[in-house]
């Protein structure tokens, strides 16, 4: 199903392929419409977000050059009103359909929303996102309760990673987000999170 | 934050707004007492609470007090009241709960206690001031926790393609007949053995492995145990030689060593001190 919606938003790109201007025969160059497409449909076959640097190593040329391409393709598919969306996300591109059509998608797909996480477990994502690394007694500081199966759950989901132990008594166990937790949420990377600082107002303002 | 939902509504979730389940209240759901439409019985749900930290922002914020100036005394008391109503319902309130009802008590006790005339001006601290950077901080992280759950909700309605059938992920289409033969042959090969094995039985008793293994201490001061358990012929002969290890290691005539985690295993003789 999904590869035949993929095959439609191809169409349009492939007819701006066979306008290339510079097919130089003999040498094997790259055109630049030929590398758009090539990266796109790496892009989309990749299981992970694909790093520009595993394109470039791929299609063997220099890094610049394929960041440009990728550039121009996410300004191809912004200009498109199409299903598809071409993100950055976890340090690398992915092509994926647009939120807004969701119910749609998931009419086809006869899926719900998977289980959600407790708030348990979203408060000490929260705590570990922001103040990692960070370890079981700093984060039942902040959240004034202990969270064992919070953690487990974390862990079990593969949003959080065990990131050595912390050099202090009993030497605990450090926990960061994982590139998982990136995927998830849809982050290009951990600076991409809003400011702790910035809940401030939202929190101590409610009284004042 | 403060929604003032009529407890009786939000028991009943089918009354409720159409968006209802989509929301949650991160700033810590209600306690409800509310009496059952159908019977006497007082129904009451605590809430969410997710710790005293969040019971006792519930408190401040529902009685709308300013956190910067809370009114200890008077928060102390429902805080309490909660508390007991907890254990009336439930015998399992966390420890948690009572060690802040514990540090409030004291925070309350030492609001009492007239301030130290003698101490200087930067000394005399708000005791409540540690408090009050706990419960903005556990704010902070709750609304923290409530952007991300808005994040994981968009993100779930995003779908990006099926997997794609690769060598790696579907490993059955590498294995070709050949390979099939192949491991077929081993199994052949494997089952041959046994059989020898059977055959050539040989009885070696328990005391001869101990001598075995004392005299190979004895002479290299050191054995390395799989070197050791190598030698065995059978597995019958391995179970003993592995007991006689136990029996040498129980009579203290050798100390095992291992010199790294999972590293190999040696036997030292015991030197008689």
């Amino acid at each position: 199903m999904s590869t035949a919606k993929a095959a439609n938003v191809e169409e349009p790109i492939e007819t701006v392929a066979s306008e290339e201007e510079n097919p130089i025969e003999g040498h094997r160059e790259i055109g630049d419409t030929e590398l758009k497409a090539i990266i796109e449909s790496l892009i989309f076959v990749a299981d992970e977000p694909i790093s520009a640097k595993v394109i470039a190593d791929v299609v063997d040329l220099d890094r610049p050059a394929v960041e440009a391409a990728i550039r121009d393709l996410v300004k191809e598919y912004e200009s498109r009103p199409g299903g598809l969306q071409m993100r950055e996300i976890a340090g690398g591109w992915q092509i994926a359909t647009r939120a807004e059509h969701h119910e749609h998608i998931r009419a086809y797909l006869k899926s719900k929303p998977s289980a959600k996480l407790s708030l348990a477990s979203l408060e000490t994502l929260a705590v570990i996102a922001y103040r990692q690394p960070v370890t079981v007694p700093e984060i039942l500081e902040i959240r004034g309760v202990q969270s064992p199966s919070a953690i487990k759950t974390l862990l079990d989901k593969r949003l959080i990673i065990a990131k050595g132990r912390k050099e202090t008594v009993g030497r605990p166990m450090m926990y960061g987000t994982s590139k998982e937790f990136l995927i998830q949420f849809g982050l290009k990377d951990l600076s991409e999170l809003p400011s702790i600082e910035d809940f401030q107002d939202l929190a101590g303002g409610a009284t004042d | 934050m403060e929604e003032t939902t009529p407890a009786v509504e939000a028991e009943s979730t089918t009354s409720a707004s159409p968006d209802a389940p989509q929301t949650i209240s991160v700033a810590g759901a209600q306690p409800e007492i509310a009496s059952d439409r159908e019977g006497d019985h007082l129904k009451i749900t605590l809430g969410e609470f997710e710790g005293p930290l969040d019971l006792l922002l519930y408190l401040i914020r529902q009685d709308q007090v300013n956190i910067y100036d809370i009114p200890v005394a008077r928060i102390t008391d429902e805080y309490l009241r909660y508390l007991y109503l907890m254990q009336e319902l439930d015998l399992t309130v966390a420890g948690d709960f009572l060690v802040m009802a514990a540090q409030l008590i004291d925070l309350k006790s030492r609001m009492l206690l007239p301030r130290d005339p003698t101490a200087a001006e930067e000394e005399v601290l708000d005791p409540r001031a540690e408090l009050v950077n706990r419960l903005l901080e556990h704010e902070k992280f709750k609304a923290a926790a409530q952007m991300l759950w808005s994040r994981a909700t968009v993100e779930q309605a995003v779908f990006t393609r099926a997997e794609i059938e690769t060598d790696k992920n579907n490993p059955e289409v590498v294995v070709g007949l050949f390979d099939l033969l192949k491991v077929f042959q081993e199994i052949l090969a494997r089952h041959k053995e046994e059989v020898l094995m059977e055959i050539e039985r040989e009885e070696v008793t328990m005391a001869q492995m101990i001598e075995r293994l004392r005299n190979m201490v004895r002479s290299a001061g050191e054995v390395n145990l799989l070197e050791f358990f190598g030698r065995a012929q059978s597995r019958r002969e391995l179970v003993v030689a592995f007991l006689s290890v136990l029996e040498l290691v129980r009579m203290s005539e050798i100390s095992l060593l291992q010199r790294e985690t999972f590293g190999e295993i040696t036997a030292k003789s015991v030197s008689p001190a």
